[in-house]
């Protein structure tokens, strides 16, 4: 979860990973594909610009990859999970979109909250949306949690080397309740009762280990999670916008979303 | 290069760092300084039980974070200073001037140093006070925190801070503040140290780890 920092120090790697990018369709039309072919897609923060020409003529940002910056959060309760994300996407210092939507739907009860390139992720969901979606038929009922996660750990781990993802995996299922997996950069997979992540996250750590407590209520989940990325958005510089929250249970999936002037307040901030 | 048989251990040369967790708080009447105890080097704890409140005064402290020696320097410096000047003035020396020299040598060798000095005390005209004095800046907060562990508690504490806090709510939430970023970030660590000024003087304590508060985050 603090993987960020490491990746800042790659910057000799990088660059010669960054040299033999594929060039990929715009990030916004991308295809279904089983065999991907990924670009070398890593992020720095905006004040490394070794490789950048600096060039009056362009801005900044058009040279800069396309991030989610990204706070993300997970929380099981009894019969689900309570899901939130904020909705900046950064290219350098320029707010690309600023009501990205990064609760990806995967399945009919699982979803993903996306972090890190944003590219990387929306590639990497599609391939295995595609492939959760077969396996469904095939098996002819609802696909696990389990299931989802696993098809992630596995291409986030296959090419860790060109990928910079951070993603969380939770939906509910059957045989299990609600679920949350987190699959980080490397490409581990664990389940964890409550996940945060995305740069946002190392900002709330203190906070989610101090608040969170084992069996809370729907409400209590929602709340919890509302206060915590709104903490995390206000002191991340890539995270912001407003706070999309979804609950997923046997009943299906409610979204909401809450907007800057209704996030929760808090004295110092 | 020769080979070496037994390859000096990396610590050896590597900078000492306080890798670090500070906090100061002002509470209604006073200060409340905390600070974790670990000093690492590389990988290595050189120290577990360092205590960084450092005094500046009898009831002005500073709290150290950042390369170990620069930051004990700066201190050092500016204990002897503030001596002076009281002497010159013939009155307890204000937080304010405390933190002033701190920031005065920090911003003049910004580029040399590597320190992050939080100041805090009480003095009579203003009570409790806290300055933060991060690379030469100087301002006044009702509460700082610093150090590698303080990012992980930045939404706790801007969650849970209230104006006004009584002296024990306020050494419950450094308390609380320093466990957690000890739990979360790999150079904070050891045991707590705190140290309280009101009026009446400076109360240091140590709270060693079984004595720390739990958090259960499964």
């Amino acid at each position: 979860m603090h993987f960020t920092v490491v990746f800042s120090g790659l910057s000799g790697v990088c660059d010669r990973l960054r040299q033999a990018r594929v060039r990929t369709p715009a990030a916004g039309s991308f295809s279904n594909v089983v065999k991907l072919k990924m670009a070398a897609v890593l992020q720095f923060p905006a004040s490394v610009s070794t490789f950048n020409n600096y060039n009056d003529l362009y801005p900044d940002w058009t040279q800069t990859e396309v991030s989610t910056g990204t706070s993300i959060m997970a929380v099981e309760f009894e019969g689900g999970v309570v899901i939130g994300a904020d909705s900046r996407t950064t290219t350098g210092a320029y707010i690309a979109n600023r009501v990205t939507d990064k609760l990806t739907p995967i399945h009919e009860r699982i979803f993903c909250c996306r972090s890190g390139s944003a590219a990387d992720t929306q590639a990497i969901a599609d391939a295995v949306t595609y492939q959760l979606g077969f396996h469904s038929i095939e098996l002819d009922e609802a696909p696990l949690v389990q299931t989802a996660a696993s098809l992630f750990r596995d291409m986030c781990y296959r090419y860790r080397e060109e990928l910079m993802a951070g993603i969380i995996v939770a939906g509910w299922d059957p045989r299990r309740g609600g679920q949350v997996y987190t699959v980080p950069v490397g490409g581990m997979m664990t389940r964890q009762p409550v996940s945060v992540g995305g740069s946002g996250s190392s900002y709330i750590y203190g906070y989610v280990d101090s608040n969170y407590r084992a069996g809370m209520s729907k409400e209590e989940c929602l709340k919890f999670t509302a206060e915590a990325l709104t903490l995390a958005m206000e002191r991340d510089g890539s995270s912001g916008g407003v706070v999309r929250l979804a609950v997923i249970s046997e009943q299906g999936v409610e979204r909401q979303v809450i907007l800057g002037n209704q996030l929760p307040k808090f004295s110092t901030v | 290069m020769s080979e070496e048989l037994f390859p000096e251990p990396e610590w050896l040369s590597e900078e000492v760092k306080t890798g670090t967790t500070i906090i100061a708080v002002t509470f209604d009447g006073g200060v409340v300084l905390g600070s974790d105890s670990r000093v690492s080097a590389g990988e290595s704890v050189v120290n577990r039980v360092m205590n960084k409140l450092s005094p500046l005064h009898d009831k002005i402290y500073c709290a150290l974070s950042g390369s170990a020696a620069d930051a004990q320097t700066i201190a050092e410096m500016v204990n002897y200073q503030l001596d002076v000047h009281s002497i010159e003035v013939e009155a307890d020396p204000l937080v304010c001037s405390a933190a002033t020299l701190v920031k005065n040598i920090s911003y003049k060798y910004k580029e040399e140093l590597s320190a992050h000095l939080i100041v805090a005390g009480w003095d009579k005209k203003k009570g409790g006070q806290v300055y933060a004095t991060l690379s030469g800046l100087l301002t006044r907060q009702p509460f700082a925190i610093g150090g590698s562990g303080s990012f992980y508690i930045n939404g706790f504490v801007d969650a849970e801070f209230r104006k006004n806090m009584t002296k024990r709510e306020c050494q419950e939430f450094v308390v609380n503040a320093l466990t957690l970023a000890m739990g979360r970030d790999g150079s904070s660590g050891g045991v707590a140290y705190v140290v309280t000024i009101d009026k009446d003087g400076a109360e240091e304590k140590c709270i060693l780890g079984n004595e720390l508060p739990k958090f259960f985050d499964e």
